[in-house]
């Protein structure tokens, strides 16, 4: 080739020709069959294309399709197809595509020459030519593309013509317009007044027309389609748009459609009425719509949902007793419960009722709340404090309503975002009037308490100090008493010596020592003896007391027997018994075991109490009797009189110090009073006790009661 | 009261601080046939005896300048006095005199106030018990 090639040497793709192999199958006639053609090479070659033919009149041949083409071109190309001695005419019956120069036609209406395509049936004469127009002179090669197009379409345009010049004519739209309404994505349909489909688009023919070599479901599937559509349209009226939905089956893949129907009744040029439809698919709409409204329900429920949330949110928060305030990052309030409210935002009045004075007081206390808040709020704030995220800080606010002094403890804390950053300021107050107030209650308990701690320990100490008062009485006394008992002592002592000269002369002049006497003398002298006898014996028993008291009387125990005992205490008080004239017996039970104690003790005691029987008995008798309890394994040692008796209420009295039933100065019988007190201690160290008993007038039996074996204290 | 001619009067030594006492006993040892010597302390009471070397010396027991348990105990730490019966005397009706006393070497013990007669009894008790022990 001497020239460049005028074609590109693209081969088209294979998709590219299954495109327009399919779209040949469905074209109808010869022109839109020569229009898919033209478009599909003008397009893989961007090169002028033309596709000459038969037309409509089926005398002279037109251009059927055309792109980059003159009317000029389109003529002259049509003209050289027919005349019979043209450079074209011979295409005719030599099948093949050949290059032409640009001479080869009138005019040289193509400057670069052109590709000649005869298009026709294998074999049988071509009956349409495709012309391409070439850039540069020279025959060039024939693109396959080219030679696939023209055995593919050649024998469909060669059917179409055919079944053109044989099919009746009818009323047909302008090709343009006709191509228009196929571009159009919706089905739109031409019908009858009845419903008789006159035409349909691409999309029109899918749903409503089924070809004789349609499969036995396509065809049910349509034939339901063309029933349903008849069905919805006859429920329009005659005139004016409707719009309505009808329900159609995919004859394809079977599913359910949803389509919109909007017709519009038209007056065809010749006369009769016709229908336009336009058919809209709604089936992905109506999903659409339906999970719309889905998701607006949901919507609506998340909404209701965060709206009671927010609300019991409101309500916990109105219900905590401690106001909780939460301000945002720049210190403004955005939200407070109720109590919050009562110490910053003072109700509003209502409707001006209330006096104008106490809601200024009220607000004045309420803003003045506010500023002290924002202050402590400042603690937070700012980038100075960026790093400090909680603060807790005292502050005495002022109830709004009262004016009363509110102690209370505030404690912020920052509520950060995601991603750190300060997004707002939570602050809750507490009251601490009851804490204050427990703490105030706390300290004066422990006033109260250590006030009290030293009350008992003072108490304690003047407890201590009137201990050791006592216990220094205690020795005081112990040393008086020892000091009394010493001085009874010296003072017997002292007693004795000059009594002792007193009752020695008595007794010489009684003797006769210093010559006779006359009768007088000697009762005088008597009275002086007796006298001071009674005074030594008083003295001696002063002192076995003394000797008592201060522990210098000790138990000399030995072994003895009771009757030589009593013997011993008749054979002393014989003179005494004498002068009585009282008839005394003793009285002693038969073996009586020997005895283990104080011998000289036991007969004071019998002494003393025999002198007692004697003394205050002045008629009858006294019996001295002793015998030995086995089960106690003590002596009972009796001495009974019928003497003037004693009275129960005395009974206790006679056994103390100095007492006898009658004390006074005037008292009939002698005696110091101190024989059975003596008597009684006496018995106390032997491990016994003196026992009474008596009425006046009936005697008394005083009876010492003494264990066989006394025991050292 | 027997008074033998043959025989001399035996001689007591009555040692007592009180002399309304002394003389009293004094007096009435005189009138029972005893000679009588005094002494009104222990010192006096220890001259005497070695003086006198009497039968029988009646002790009182609390005497000025020396005591009776004193002068006792020193007239029987002696050979001269040793034999010499001492009969004490005391107002001192407390338990623990009379021990001390015989501890001291007293060979009576009588306790104040005690009767001329009884006082001489004792006496006539301790010269018939040393003739006894004499005689022996």
């Amino acid at each position: 080739m001497a020239s460049p090639a005028p074609l590109p040497p693209v081969e088209a793709p294979a998709g590219a020709r299954l495109a327009l192999a399919e779209h040949l199958l469905a074209c109808e006639s010869a022109v839109a069959c020569a229009r898919a053609v033209v478009e599909w090479l003008a397009r893989q070659f961007g090169a002028a294309v033309a596709c000459v033919g038969p037309g409509d009149s089926g005398t002279a041949s037109v251009c059927l399709a055309s792109e980059g083409l003159t009317g000029a071109q389109q003529a002259v190309l049509a003209r050289a197809w027919d005349a019979p001695a043209s450079s074209l005419s011979s295409f005719r019956t030599r099948p093949g595509a050949r290059g032409l120069s640009a001479d080869a036609l009138e005019g040289a209406a193509f400057p670069g020459g052109l590709l000649a395509v005869p298009l026709g049936r294998p074999g049988a004469p071509a009956v349409a030519l495709l012309a391409v127009e070439l850039s540069g002179p020279g025959v060039p090669h024939v693109p396959q593309d080219v030679a696939w197009v023209a055995s593919c379409a050649g024998p469909l345009i060669a059917r179409l013509v055919a079944s053109d010049a044989r099919a009746p004519r009818r009323p047909e739209p302008d090709r343009l317009l006709r191509r228009v309404i196929n571009a159009v994505s919706d089905p739109v349909l031409l019908t009858d007044a009845e419903g008789g489909l006159l035409f349909a688009n691409g999309r029109g023919e899918a749903l409503l027309v089924a070809g004789p070599d349609a499969s036995p479901g396509r065809a049910r599937a349509v034939e339901l389609n063309q029933r349903l559509f008849r069905e919805t349209l006859a429920q329009g009226g005659a005139t004016g748009v409707h719009r309505r939905e009808v329900p159609l089956v995919d004859p394809v893949e079977g599913m359910d459609l949803l389509f919109e129907l909007v017709t519009t009744p038209v007056l065809a040029p010749d006369g009769p009425a016709v229908v336009v439809s336009v058919l809209r698919n709604v089936t992905d709409l109506g999903r659409a719509a339906q999970a719309l409204g889905e998701s607006y329900r949901r919507l609506r429920a998340t909404e209701r949902e965060a709206r009671s949330e927010r609300h019991r949110l409101d309500r916990v928060l109105d219900s905590v007793a401690d106001p909780i305030i939460l301000s945002d990052p720049a210190g403004g309030m955005v939200m407070m419960n109720d109590p919050a409210e009562r110490l910053f935002a003072p109700p509003p009045l209502h409707d001006g009722a209330e006096p104008a004075e106490p809601g200024e007081a009220t607000g004045r206390r309420g803003r003045g709340n506010e500023a002290l808040f924002a202050s402590f709020l400042s603690n937070l704030l700012g980038n100075v404090h960026a790093d400090v995220s909680r603060w807790k800080s005292q502050l005495t606010l002022n109830d709004p309503a009262t004016g009363a002094p509110l102690p209370m403890e505030a404690l912020a804390s920052k509520v950060l975002g995601d991603q750190g950053e300060l997004t707002g300021i939570v602050t809750v107050f507490h009251d601490r009037t009851e804490v204050l107030e427990r703490a105030r209650l706390l300290e004066r308990v422990k006033e109260v308490s250590s006030e009290l701690e030293a009350r008992v320990l003072s108490a304690t100490a003047e407890l201590a100090e009137q201990n050791e008062k006592l216990r220094r009485q205690a020795i005081q006394l112990e040393q008086a008493s020892a000091a009394k008992s010493q001085f009874l002592a010296n003072m017997s002592h002292e007693f004795r010596t000059p009594l002792n000269a007193i009752l020695g002369y008595t007794n010489m002049l009684l003797q006769g020592v210093s010559g006779e006497m006359t009768p007088p003398q000697r009762r005088n002298l008597t009275r002086i003896d007796s006298n001071g006898r009674h005074l030594l014996e008083v003295i001696n028993e002063i002192l076995d007391i003394t000797r008592i008291e201060a522990g210098r009387m000790p138990l000399h125990l030995t072994d003895f027997g009771l009757p030589e005992l009593l013997q011993e205490v008749m054979a002393e008080m014989d003179p005494i018994i004498a002068r009585s004239k009282l008839a005394v017996e003793t009285h002693l039970e038969d073996e009586l075991p020997g005895v283990w104690s104080d011998r000289q003790k036991v007969k004071q005691i019998v002494l003393n109490l025999l002198s007692n029987a004697l003394k205050f008995t002045h008629e009858g008798g006294v019996q001295v009797s002793a015998e030995y309890q086995v089960a106690t394994s003590t002596f009972a040692i009796s001495v009974k009189d019928t003497g003037i008796g004693i009275d129960v209420s005395n009974q206790e009295k006679i056994f103390e110090d100095f007492q006898q039933v009658d004390s006074s100065p005037t008292r009939a019988y002698g005696g110091t009073g101190l024989g059975l007190s003596i008597c009684r201690r006496l018995a106390a160290m032997l491990g016994g006790r003196v026992s009474l008993q008596s009425s006046p007038g009936q005697g008394s039996t005083f009876t010492l009661h003494f264990p066989r074996r006394a025991r050292r204290t | 009261m027997t008074n033998s001619p043959e025989k001399p009067k035996p001689l007591v030594l009555v040692v007592d601080d009180y002399q309304d006492a002394r003389e009293m006993y004094a007096e009435y040892l005189e009138y029972s046939g005893f000679r009588v010597a005094e002494a009104k302390n222990g010192q006096e009471a220890l001259d005497k005896a070695f003086e006198l070397v009497p039968d029988v010396i009646l002790m009182d027991l609390s005497l000025p300048v020396m005591d009776g348990w004193e002068a006792t105990r020193r007239l029987k730490g002696d050979a001269r006095t040793r034999h010499i019966p001492v009969v004490a005397l005391t107002g001192h009706a407390l338990k623990g005199h009379s021990e001390d006393a015989n501890q001291a070497g007293c060979d009576a013990y009588v306790t104040k106030p005690c009767l001329p007669d009884a006082l001489v009894d004792q006496v006539r008790l301790m010269v018939k018990r040393r003739d006894e022990a004499q005689a022996r």
